[in-house]
């Protein structure tokens, strides 16, 4: 049994916004699910003795003390921008479909 | 009967709170830019807020601090070992597509706080409290309000984006029948105090510096917790308590009708007190939440929590306590002062001379009036507690009575200058020249003299008509009793 369904991948497609066609939707199920695949075979070996790893490095408590720094210029800021206006960003509306 | 109290009668309400409050730390959350509120548009960030590629947070450890010690005053158990968690969404309001969040591993969690309501205590759970990081402020254009109804796109300013902010959550708080909508304001009330005397954000509702949802859902007294609705947009004490009486005469006519709740995120609108459905909320599996990659896990030391319970301040309720017995007010005076958000103005008020009573009356009878009329937070009103001290030295050096007084506020929050000012500019002062008054009262014998001899006659009471004369002929500006005095002197 596939490790993620058309369905499914149509669905991530829409919470990330992505326009996915039909041929797109049959080619990345595919190959995600080859990826799941692979990696639930971790799982497998996975025993009592060996927790769930989210970090790799054996650190905790990495803080910085609450001192300012130099912000970016606000022409560097605003250089990344798909579009400006009132010194904002300037994006579609979203939403749109959800009202 | 309200329409609250009513759906109260047939059903039980279930609240529950989410108040996300801003820190004041001096910088954001995951990176060193400043968090000045009010700055220029995009001035405040940073590759870190922006989330461009390459770019790692650090956590501050001052919001960490603050976020403990948030927990404590709460009676939270504070976790030996959380992470941070990732909460993707789609929309602009953050550049990274993401949100750093917590997710099930809060910091602090399993709490309670106690809060007064009229005459009672109320312990409400605290289910959890957590960091994040706000989101940027986006300005909708091409509508005709400014709300996302009917724009065609968006503006957004990152300079909010990545301020620490900590989320409160209370547990579901049933059994408090037709008061669910006063006791919702009440635990706001109290809790921004906490946070307050914390020191760690200056919980500015009105700047949005503290936030609420509020959850609602009715039930039959024999039946399961009905389905709740999530009410945002609730940023006012006021709007607090609105919105839970909305919600609970809206749910109650849905019910009543034999229709069915549906669990849905609503808005909250100032102007007419409504809620609205709102959009449909993205379950928490489509937030694909999971373990920050680019932070290390947090470990707060046993010792470390124990230097900042050391360092918690008295309690709000404790110096509340001890400001009624200084001030002798009365139990539920001093609730009505708290859950109206007024300690302060009081306590300033008292300071620059007033009675403890005369600033409670002021502040909560005639400004709370005011405010409600205009449709405004107390503290909102353009009013300083040294002009409501001014104001009552003026009545107490009889200068003004209650009424011109009443007058002279109102000049003084349309911005008119301070009640000496308004009171001059607007020739309000009562009339106690001796030889006016006498002037006038002598005038309203000599036009009523039947009632005149009445009273000449031993009719004590029909001296209200000449006093009605005379508080008429000076424009209400003369003082009735001295008034009343001057008609018996002269005609007894």
């Amino acid at each position: 049994m596939a490790a993620i369904s058309r369905a499914e991948v149509a669905h991530l497609a829409h919470l990330a916004r992505l326009a996915v066609t039909d041929e797109e939707l049959d080619t990345f199920a595919g190959q995600l699910d080859v990826i799941l695949q692979s990696v639930a075979r971790v799982g497998e070996v996975a025993a009592d003795d060996i927790p769930p790893t989210s970090h790799s490095v054996p650190l905790t408590n990495v803080l910085r003390e609450d001192v300012v720094q130099p912000c970016l210029p606000r022409e560097d800021v605003l250089a990344g921008a798909p579009d400006v206006a009132e010194d904002r960003f300037r994006v579609p509306r979203i939403l749109d479909e959800e009202e | 009967m309200s329409a609250s109290t009513a759906a109260a009668a047939r059903y039980e309400p279930v609240i529950g709170l989410e108040v996300h409050v801003e820190l004041g730390t001096r910088t954001k959350m995951f990176c060193g830019c400043p968090t000045v509120f009010g700055a220029e548009p995009n001035t405040q960030v940073c590759p870190v807020c922006l989330g461009l590629p390459g770019s790692l947070p650090v956590a501050n450890k001052a919001a960490i601090e603050a976020t403990i010690r948030i927990g404590l005053a709460l009676n939270c158990q504070i976790a030996s070992w959380c992470r941070f968690a990732r909460k993707n969404y789609f929309y602009p309001d953050m550049p990274k597509n993401f949100q750093i969040s917590q997710y099930d591993e809060p910091l602090c969690t399993d709490g309670w706080l106690d809060i007064d309501v009229d005459g009672e205590v109320v312990r409400v759970g605290i289910e959890r409290v957590h960091l994040e990081e706000d989101t940027g402020k986006t300005l909708h254009v091409g509508g005709a309000t400014g709300r996302i109804h009917g724009a065609t796109e968006s503006l957004v300013d990152y300079n909010r984006a990545g301020i620490p902010l900590v989320e409160i959550v209370t547990k579901p708080v049933p059994g408090t029948g037709a008061l669910a909508p006063v006791v919702a304001r009440a635990y706001v009330a109290q809790l921004r105090e906490l946070v307050r005397s914390l020191g760690v954000s200056d919980v500015r509702m009105e700047q949005g510096s503290m936030r609420c949802d509020v959850n609602t859902s009715l039930h039959r007294p024999d039946e399961p917790w009905g389905t709740r609705t999530e009410t945002k947009n609730v940023n006012s004490l006021r709007s607090v308590e609105r919105a839970v009486r909305a919600e609970m005469a809206r749910q109650a006519r849905v019910l009543a009708a034999g229709g069915t709740v549906t669990q849905e995120t609503r808005h909250f609108h100032e102007d007419t007190g409504d809620t609205t459905s709102g959009r449909s909320k993205e379950t928490a599996t489509d937030y694909r939440y999971f373990p920050e990659p680019d932070l290390v896990p947090l470990a707060p030391d046993p010792q470390w929590v124990q230097t900042l319970r050391a360092g918690l301040p008295e309690p709000p309720r404790t110096r509340h306590r001890q400001l009624q017995v200084h001030w002798g007010l009365s139990d539920l005076d001093m609730q009505a002062i708290v859950n109206a958000g007024a300690v302060e103005l009081i306590e300033a008020t008292v300071a620059a001379g007033a009675t403890p009573d005369a600033a409670r009356k002021w502040w909560l009878q005639e400004l709370s009036r005011q405010a409600n009329e205009a449709g405004v937070e107390l503290t909102a009103l353009e009013v300083s507690p040294v002009s409501v001290a001014e104001l009552q030295r003026l009545v107490d050096d009889g200068k003004l009575t209650d009424k011109l007084a009443r007058t002279v506020l109102a000049g003084v929050v349309a911005g008119e200058g301070t009640p000496v000012e308004v009171m001059a500019a607007r020739g309000l002062e009562v009339v106690s020249d001796e030889a006016a008054l006498g002037a006038a009262v002598d005038a309203a014998i000599a036009a009523n003299p039947e009632v005149a001899q009445r009273i000449r006659d031993g009719k004590v009471a029909a001296a209200g008509v000449l006093v009605g004369a005379v508080l008429r002929s000076t424009g209400g500006q003369a003082d009735a009793k001295a008034v009343r005095e001057l008609v018996l002197a002269r005609l007894c």
